[in-house]
């Protein structure tokens, strides 16, 4: 059974009195269980609009989403427990800290207080966010270890699939590096099905199984690293992603993280 | 980790929301100082004036009456208010946060999310209303003799029930209008406000906002909680009033997380869950 499904999935969003924004265009992709599976694109492509959908936080206008074989919206609760989502926001009540807004979370998960205590000692631990960064609020933490809480609250109930919305966006480097080293371990130790969304072609490179490169609401292309760097080669030499990107939409990548996601 | 039984669980995320709350009100205890002060002020500035409309206007006015009349009031009011602002701004509170797409994927169930805020909704509301009744109490000569304060507890208590399910329902507000949603509470909240009779008899009311008064939970539990303390009613004369009160609000209650659900439906559908106003 595919970790993740997708078939004919179409999205739109009313703008204004007449218009409307296409955010997703017939979109299909099987994800096998334990896979790194990566969507790449610039701002504004669909990517935060299928990473919301299947997350069960939007409704598609048309097409199928199942992640383990439940249907993202007639089986939601069945979905949501088996999925998280981290995003590129840090979705965390700023005054509190991170044992708090760990505790509320996993108590939403159904894990009593005591226990979610020990396990979110044993992951920050882990993680290497300092002790006493532990009871100081959100606020005071720096965006790099705001998203290693983030990674810590997802991963206090393991889940089946695990959503990553733009994870590393605004991290300096080493912070970025040490989420994807993060990502690389989780999965190898827990098994655990990623599905990334990023527009740093490099992270796409390094750490996906497989991509798939969205581009106005559809994807025009899907494969490995490997394969599709192959298909744009020339004269034997190794093409970039931002060579893959260009020959399959015809524009040049613009990574502008300004820009408001779609 | 082995997956909890579905009720236990339920209850976990229910106190989940509780305990956060709980949390957040420490983390804010600068603010939480400062609404304080600023109820207990207000409370008191009304109180005042049953002592002053008596040196006003002569001996024919029995200052502490209205005193004790105005008190009652603005304290039923304080409390059934907290509760609608609580529950009715969850929302909003959360899409400020930047948290509300985390709760909502959670696999607790909206019915959860609801009560629990609702819990803590109350038991907030009772602690700060009886830190500002104790306060009050410092500042004039309350007669309490011949009060039914058992009577006035169980009018409090099915009051809570009705302000929980005008809370939940326009809690709906937010969700459907992410810029415009808070304002519409705070003027359902101002109505309430002026058509329950907080400070004046709903009798002083022009014809049209008298009707409206009818519909207002509010009315009743003022009305009742006077009835029990100033008058000393117990529960023989206000079991009717009582039973169709609290019916009224398990209805509201139901009708509101119905009405909930499907703005949730909407909010899902339009994209509006995310954005923030």
């Amino acid at each position: 059974m595919d970790a993740l499904s997708i078939k004919g999935l179409k999205k739109r969003f009313l703008k204004g009195r007449k218009g409307e924004v296409r955010a997703l265009w017939g979109i299909g992709l099987r994800v096998a269980p334990g896979e790194i599976y990566g969507v790449l694109g610039p701002n504004g492509s669909g990517k935060s609009t299928l990473v919301r959908i299947v997350a069960t936080l939007l409704l598609p206008d048309a097409g199928e989403v199942r992640v383990f074989g439940y249907d993202v919206v007639r089986e939601a609760r069945k979905v949501r427990e088996l999925i998280h989502r981290v995003s590129t926001e840090a979705a965390f009540f700023k005054k509190l800290s991170p044992m708090e807004n760990l505790l509320y979370g996993a108590r939403l998960y159904g894990i009593p207080g005591r226990i979610a205590a020990r396990r979110a000692r044993e992951l920050f631990s882990r993680l290497g966010l300092p002790p006493e960064r532990v009871g100081k609020p959100m606020e005071q933490l720096s965006r790099g270890q705001q998203q290693k809480v983030a990674i810590a609250r997802a991963f206090l109930h393991p889940p089946r699939l695990l959503l990553l919305d733009e994870p590393t966006t605004g991290l300096d480097p080493r912070s970025k590096r040490e989420v994807q080293e993060l990502i690389l371990e989780l999965r190898e130790r827990e098994g655990t099905t990623v599905f990334l969304t990023t527009h740093d072609m490099d992270e796409a490179d390094r750490i996906c199984d497989r991509v798939a490169i969205l581009d106005e609401g559809r994807i025009v292309a899907q494969g490995t690293p490997a394969a599709l760097k192959a298909r744009v080669s020339r004269d034997g030499a190794e093409a970039t992603m931002e060579e893959v990107f260009f020959a399959v939409t015809g524009k040049e990548w613009r990574d502008d993280e300004s820009t408001e996601a779609v | 980790m082995r997956a909890p039984r579905p009720f236990r669980r339920e209850l976990i995320a229910t106190w989940g929301f509780v305990a956060r709350n709980i949390h957040l009100t420490k983390r804010y205890w600068g603010w939480e100082l400062v609404w304080f002060v600023y109820s207990l002020t207000s409370s008191l500035a009304v109180a005042y004036i049953g002592l002053g409309t008596e040196r006003l206007s002569g001996p024919g006015v029995d200052g502490n009456y209205l005193t004790l009349y105005l008190l009652v009031g603005t304290l039923v009011w304080s409390y059934l208010s907290q509760i609608f602002y609580v529950i009715s701004e969850m929302v909003a509170w959360e899409r400020w946060e930047g948290t509300i797409e985390y709760t909502f994927m959670a696999p607790s169930s909206r019915l959860t999310h609801l009560v629990g805020t609702s819990l803590f909704a109350v038991v907030y509301g009772v602690a700060r209303t009886l830190l500002i009744l104790a306060a009050a109490a410092l500042f004039f000569d309350l007669n309490l003799v011949g009060a039914d304060l058992g009577a006035a507890t169980l009018w409090l208590f099915v009051g809570s029930i009705s302000f929980t399910g005008f809370g939940i329902l326009a809690a709906v507000m937010p969700l459907l209008f992410p810029e415009r949603g808070v304002q519409m509470t705070n003027v359902v909240a101002a109505l309430l406000l002026l058509i329950s009779g907080v400070y004046y008899p709903v009798e002083v009311l022009p014809g049209w906002l008298q009707f409206l008064a009818r519909v207002s939970p509010a009315t009743y539990v003022i009305r009742g909680m006077r009835g029990a303390i100033l008058e000393g009613r117990g529960l023989g004369d206000a079991a009717r009033p009582l039973v169709l009160l609290f019916l009224g609000g398990l209805a509201m209650i139901v009708f509101g997380t119905w009405a909930f659900s499907l703005a949730e439906r909407y909010a899902k559908r339009t994209g509006r869950l995310k954005r923030s106003g």
